[in-house]
C-alpha cells in the first residue's frame, strides 16, 4: 500500500519537468492553429522539397564526419598508448566550448580567398592575381558539413569512449581467446558492442545540426530550420513558422523513436563489466600517426577557430582594452548556466530514478517526452514558451488580485524564464545519461537497500547518487556548456539590461564588428574550458585504475 | 561520498530565495524610467541613451533581441513592461502595428521634422533613420558610376553578381518596392534574370559582397549603405577597411529614375506602455537635431530630419534622392516578394 502511494508521489514529481517540456509545444500548437493553411501549397511546391533535401544531406554528412572523427579518436585513445594520449583524451572535448556559428564565421575569415590561408598559398606559389587560384568555397553544403562535423564530433567521442571503456572484460578476453586481435577485435566485437552509444552521440549531433540557424544561414545552406525562420521573419507569419516547426518536431521524434528501437535491437547487453583497459603501446611512426589522427579533429574543430579568435581579440584588446561590461557578461552567463544546470540535472535525476523504480510504459513516456525540447530549435522553443508563460502569469495575477495584492511577480521577462527555457531544452542530456548509467547498477543493490528498510529518498541520495557521480558530472558539464553557449532562447526571453557572453557576441556580430565579439566569444570558450578540465581531471582521479567512467551520454 | 546529496540539498535551499528574487523584475516600477525593446543593436546608441538620461533624468532599460520581439510583446500583453519598440526594418514596424502592439504617437516634433512620405499615416510608428540599398562595384574592374537596380539583371553581369539571401528582409524590401512599382510579373522576370547573374549562392551578409569583390569572386553586388561606412571607418578592423576600399558605391535608382530604395529604422510606443509619456519623450529626443546627427552617425545612416549634417563618409556617397514609393506599400508586398524568391529558386 505505502509502497504504491510513494510511487504515485514519485511519478507525480518526475512528471512535472517532463510535462513542462510540453508547454512550448502547446504554445506552438496554439500559434499554429491561429494561422490558416494557405502557405502550405507554396511551401510544398517551392520550399520544402529543397529544404528537405538540404537538411538530409547536411544531417547525413555531418553525422558521417562526426562519426569518423568521434569513433576514430575514441578507439585510438582507449585502445592504444601513445605520446600525448592522456592529454588528447580530454582535449578532444574542447570543440564543445565553441558556438557552431562562431566556428563558421572564423572559417569564413580564415579560408576566404583574401584570408590568411589562401594569401599564404598564393605567396608560396608566387601567384599575384587573387583570381588565378580558385579553391572550393566554404559557403557550400560541403563547407557547412565540415564545420558542423568537426564542431560537433565530441558528442560521439564522449559517448563512444565511455562505452568502449565500460565493455566487459569477459567479452573482450573471450574474443581474444578465440584469436581475435587488433582491428578484428575492434571491428567485430568492440564497435558492435558500442553501437548504441555511438547512436546516441550521433543522435545529439543530428539534433544540433537540425536546430542550427546561424552557421547554416551564413554558409548558404537552406535547411528546414532556415525555412521556419524565413517564414517567420521575412514573411511575418509566426503561425506558418509554428506549423512547419511542429511538422519538423514530428519528423525528429519519429527519427528519435526509430533510433531508440534500433538501439534496443543492437543492445548486446554487455554493460555491467569493468575493464582494466588493455592498451597496446605504440611507438615510432605508429604512435605519431595515432597522435596525428587524434589531433586533426581537435585542430579543425577547436585550435584553428580559437587561434583566429585570439588574434582578433588581441588586436581589439590592444586598441580598446577589455569590454567594460565583460565582468557582468561572465557573471550573468555563469550564474544563469549554473542555476540551470543544477535545476536540469536534478530534474533529470528524478526522472531517471523514477524510471528505475517504477518502470513500465508510463515512465518511459516521461523519458521520451524529456527529449522534445532538444529537438526544437532554441528560437522556436522560446517563442512557443512565451504563450504558456503569459498564461501562467495571468493565472498568478488573477489569484493574487483575489487576495488583494497590488504588485505581482511575473515569469515572463524574468531570469527564471531563462532558467526554465534552458531546463526544457537540455533536460534530455541528464535523463539519457543517467538512465544509461543506471543500466550498470545492479538491481540487487536496490533490493539489499530496501530489505534493510531504506526509503526511496535514502536509496536515491545515499546509494544511487554516489554511484552515479561520474555520469552526473558528465551530464552537468554538457548542460553547463550548452547553457553558456545558448543564444536564440536567451535573446528572446532575457530580462531588461541582462546581457550574457553569448548575446554580446551576437550583438557585435550583428553590427558587423566581429573583432569586438571575439573577446566575448573567446571568454565562452575559456569559461567552458574550466568545467571540461575539472571534470576530466576529476574523472581520472575518481576512476583511478578502475575506469568506471560515466562520461557516457547515454545509451538510449 | 555522502556529502554530495547534502551539498545538493543545500544548493537547492540556496536557490529558492534566489529564484523568488528572480521572479520579480516588475515589482518596483519607478516612474522615471523607460523600457526599450530593440531589434537594433543597442551598443550603437548607448551614448545617445546616456545623454537622454542625463538630460531628462529618465533611465533607459534595454533588451536587444532580433526575431521574437513582436511575439514577446504580444505574449506579455497588458502586463508588458515594454515602452518603446525599436526595429531596423519597415516590414517589422508595420508588423508591430498590424498585430496591434503599438499606439499612436501624435507629436508636433514628429509632424514638423519627418517628411510625410516616410511617416506612417496612422503615426503608429516613427522613422528615425534611413539606410539606402546601394550597388557596390569593383573599383578595379567596373568603370560604371551610375546604375539602376534593373541593370543588375543585365546579361553582361553573368557570373559577376554577389548577394546575401534573397529572403533576407533587406533584399525582400527591395523586391517589394519593385513589385509596387512595376508589378509582380516584371519583378519575377527580373529575379529570374538576376539569379542567372549570380557568381555564387546567396550567403553571408552585405559586407561579404565587398569582401568577395576584393577577392575577385564577383564584380558587383548590393549592400546597405551603412556597411560601407562601417567598413571604411575601420570599426571592424584593418581587414574590413580593405574590403571597403575595393568598392565604388553607386546610389542606384529604379528604371523610372525616381530615386534610391531606402529602408528605415524606427520606433513605436508600445500599446500597453507603462511609461508612455517617457516613451514619447525618448522618441522625440531621438528626433532632435543633435540626437539625429549622433543617431545617424553611430551607424553611418541617413537622418530623417532635413538639414542635419551627414557623416563625411556617407556624404561622399553622393546626394541621396529617396525613391517615391511609400514604405508602407513596400511592407505590404513583402510576403509576395519572399514567395517569389522561393518560386524562382533564388537561394538554391
Amino acid at each position: 500500500m505505502g509502497h504504491h502511494a510513494k510511487h504515485y508521489a514519485l511519478v507525480a514529481t518526475a512528471a512535472v519537468p517532463a510535462l513542462l517540456v510540453l508547454a512550448p509545444v502547446l504554445g506552438l500548437v496554439v500559434l499554429a492553429l491561429q494561422g490558416d493553411s494557405t502557405i502550405w501549397p507554396h511551401l510544398a511546391t517551392y520550399v520544402l522539397p529543397d529544404a528537405l533535401r538540404q537538411t538530409a544531406l547536411l544531417l547525413a554528412g555531418t553525422a558521417a564526419v562526426a562519426a569518423v572523427a568521434g569513433v576514430g579518436t575514441a578507439c585510438l585513445v582507449t585502445s592504444f598508448d601513445f605520446a600525448g594520449r592522456r592529454w588528447l583524451e580530454w582535449a578532444l572535448l574542447l570543440p564543445l566550448a565553441l558556438p557552431t556559428y562562431i566556428v563558421a564565421y572564423s572559417y569564413m575569415d580564415v579560408l576566404h580567398p583574401i584570408g590568411p590561408v589562401q594569401t599564404a598559398m598564393r605567396a608560396l606559389l608566387g601567384i599575384h592575381d587573387v583570381r588565378a587560384l580558385v579553391l572550393p568555397d566554404i559557403r557550400s553544403m560541403f563547407g557547412c558539413i565540415m564545420v558542423m562535423g568537426f564542431a560537433l564530433y565530441p558528442y560521439v567521442y564522449l559517448s563512444t569512449r565511455a562505452a568502449l571503456l565500460m565493455q566487459s572484460a569477459e567479452a573482450i578476453e573471450a574474443a581474444r581467446g578465440l584469436g581475435a586481435s587488433g582491428s578484428v577485435l575492434l571491428r567485430r566485437v568492440m564497435l558492435p558492442l558500442a553501437s548504441p552509444a555511438i547512436g546516441v552521440g550521433l543522435g545529439l549531433v543530428m539534433m544540433e545540426a537540425l536546430a542550427d540557424i546561424g552557421a547554416s544561414e551564413f554558409l548558404g545552406v537552406r535547411t528546414l530550420t532556415v525555412a521556419v525562420y524565413v517564414t517567420w521573419t521575412t514573411r511575418g507569419s509566426v503561425e506558418g513558422a509554428a506549423q512547419i516547426a511542429l511538422t519538423m518536431l514530428v519528423l525528429a521524434f519519429t527519427l528519435l523513436a526509430a533510433e531508440r528501437a534500433l538501439a534496443r535491437c543492437r543492445d548486446q547487453g554487455g554493460g555491467a563489466g569493468e575493464r582494466i583497459p588493455l592498451r597496446t603501446a605504440l611507438s615510432g611512426p605508429a604512435a605519431a600517426l595515432a597522435a596525428l589522427c587524434c589531433a586533426t579533429p581537435l585542430l579543425i574543430g577547436f585550435v584553428v577557430p580559437t587561434l583566429h579568435l585570439l588574434v582578433n581579440a588581441g588586436i581589439r584588446v590592444a586598441e580598446f582594452g577589455l569590454p567594460s561590461q565583460l565582468a557582468s557578461w561572465i557573471w550573468n552567463s555563469a550564474s544563469l548556466a549554473t542555476l540551470a544546470t543544477v535545476a536540469t540535472v536534478s530534474a533529470g535525476f528524478v526522472i531517471a530514478f523514477c524510471h528505475r523504480q517504477v518502470g513500465g510504459a508510463a515512465t518511459m513516456v516521461l523519458v521520451r517526452v524529456s527529449a522534445l525540447g532538444y529537438a526544437l530549435p532554441g528560437t522556436v522553443l522560446a517563442v512557443g514558451l512565451l504563450g504558456p508563460m503569459a498564461w501562467f502569469d495571468d493565472a498568478v495575477a488573477a489569484a493574487l488580485d483575489a487576495l488583494g495584492r497590488i504588485a505581482t511577480p511575473s515569469l515572463s521577462g524574468s531570469a527564471a524564464a531563462l532558467v526554465l527555457a534552458y531546463l526544457l531544452r537540455f533536460l534530455v542530456i541528464p535523463v539519457n545519461t543517467l538512465e544509461s548509467a543506471y543500466g550498470r547498477i545492479s538491481p540487487s543493490i536496490d533490493d539489499a537497500a530496501r530489505s534493510m528498510g531504506a526509503p526511496d529518498h535514502a536509496l536515491a541520495l545515499r546509494i544511487h547518487l554516489p554511484l552515479l557521480t561520474p555520469a552526473t558530472a558528465a551530464a552537468a558539464l554538457l548542460v553547463l556548456i550548452e547553457c553558456m553557449k545558448e543564444l536564440p532562447a536567451t535573446l528572446i526571453l532575457r530580462p531588461l539590461n541582462v546581457d550574457t557572453l553569448a548575446t554580446s557576441v551576437y550583438a557585435e556580430a550583428s553590427r558587423g564588428t566581429y573583432e569586438d565579439g571575439a573577446v566575448a566569444a573567446l571568454t565562452i570558450a575559456l569559461v567552458g574550458l574550466v568545467p571540461v578540465i575539472v571534470l576530466v581531471r576529476g574523472l581520472q582521479a575518481h576512476s583511478g585504475g578502475k575506469q568506471r567512467s560515466g562520461m557516457s551520454l547515454a545509451r538510449a | 561520498m555522502t556529502f554530495r546529496p547534502l551539498l545538493l540539498a543545500r544548493r537547492a535551499t540556496l536557490t529558492l530565495p534566489i529564484a523568488a528574487f528572480m521572479l520579480s523584475p516588475t515589482l518596483a516600477r519607478p516612474n522615471e524610467e523607460v523600457n526599450l525593446y530593440t531589434a537594433r543593436e543597442p551598443g550603437l546608441i548607448q551614448p545617445l541613451l546616456q545623454s537622454f538620461t542625463a538630460k531628462t533624468g529618465i533611465k533607459v532599460n534595454t533588451v536587444f533581441m532580433n526575431a521574437g520581439l513582436a511575439e514577446r510583446v504580444a505574449a506579455e500583453g497588458a502586463r508588458s513592461p515594454a515602452d518603446v519598440l525599436m526595429t531596423a526594418d519597415v516590414g517589422s514596424l508595420v508588423d508591430l502595428d498590424r498585430k496591434g502592439l503599438t499606439q499612436r504617437l501624435s507629436s508636433p516634433v514628429v509632424d514638423a521634422g519627418v517628411p510625410a512620405s516616410l511617416r506612417d499615416a496612422g503615426a503608429n510608428w516613427i522613422p528615425l533613420s534611413l539606410r539606402a540599398r546601394v550597388i557596390l562595384v569593383s573599383k578595379d574592374r567596373v568603370p560604371d558610376v551610375a546604375m539602376t537596380y534593373e541593370q543588375l539583371a543585365d546579361p553582361k553581369w553573368k557570373g559577376r553578381v554577389c548577394l546575401r539571401s534573397g529572403n533576407h528582409p533587406y533584399n525582400t524590401a527591395l523586391f517589394s518596392a519593385m513589385i509596387a512599382k512595376r508589378g509582380a510579373a516584371a519583378t519575377e522576370t527580373y529575379l529570374t534574370a538576376l539569379k542567372q547573374n549570380l557568381a555564387r549562392k546567396p550567403a553571408g551578409g552585405d559586407r561579404e559582397v565587398a569582401r568577395d569583390i576584393l577577392a575577385g569572386i564577383c564584380d558587383v553586388g548590393l549592400s546597405n549603405s551603412y556597411y560601407v561606412g562601417l567598413m571604411l571607418s575601420g570599426a571592424g578592423g584593418a581587414e574590413q577597411k580593405r574590403w571597403g576600399e575595393a568598392v565604388r558605391v553607386i546610389l542606384p535608382t529604379f528604371g523610372d529614375g525616381a530615386g534610391t530604395h531606402v529602408n528605415l529604422s524606427g520606433a513605436s510606443v508600445a500599446r500597453h506602455a507603462p511609461h508612455a509619456a517617457n516613451a514619447a519623450k525618448l522618441i522625440e529626443f531621438l528626433l532632435s537635431p543633435d540626437a539625429q546627427k549622433a543617431y545617424a552617425e553611430a551607424n553611418f545612416e541617413f537622418p530623417v530630419l532635413a538639414n542635419v549634417p551627414l557623416n563625411p563618409t556617407i556624404a561622399n556617397l553622393g546626394m541621396l534622392r529617396v525613391d517615391t514609393v511609400r514604405l508602407s506599400d513596400v511592407a505590404a508586398h513583402r510576403s509576395e516578394a519572399s514567395m517569389m524568391v522561393d518560386r524562382v529558386g533564388f537561394d538554391q
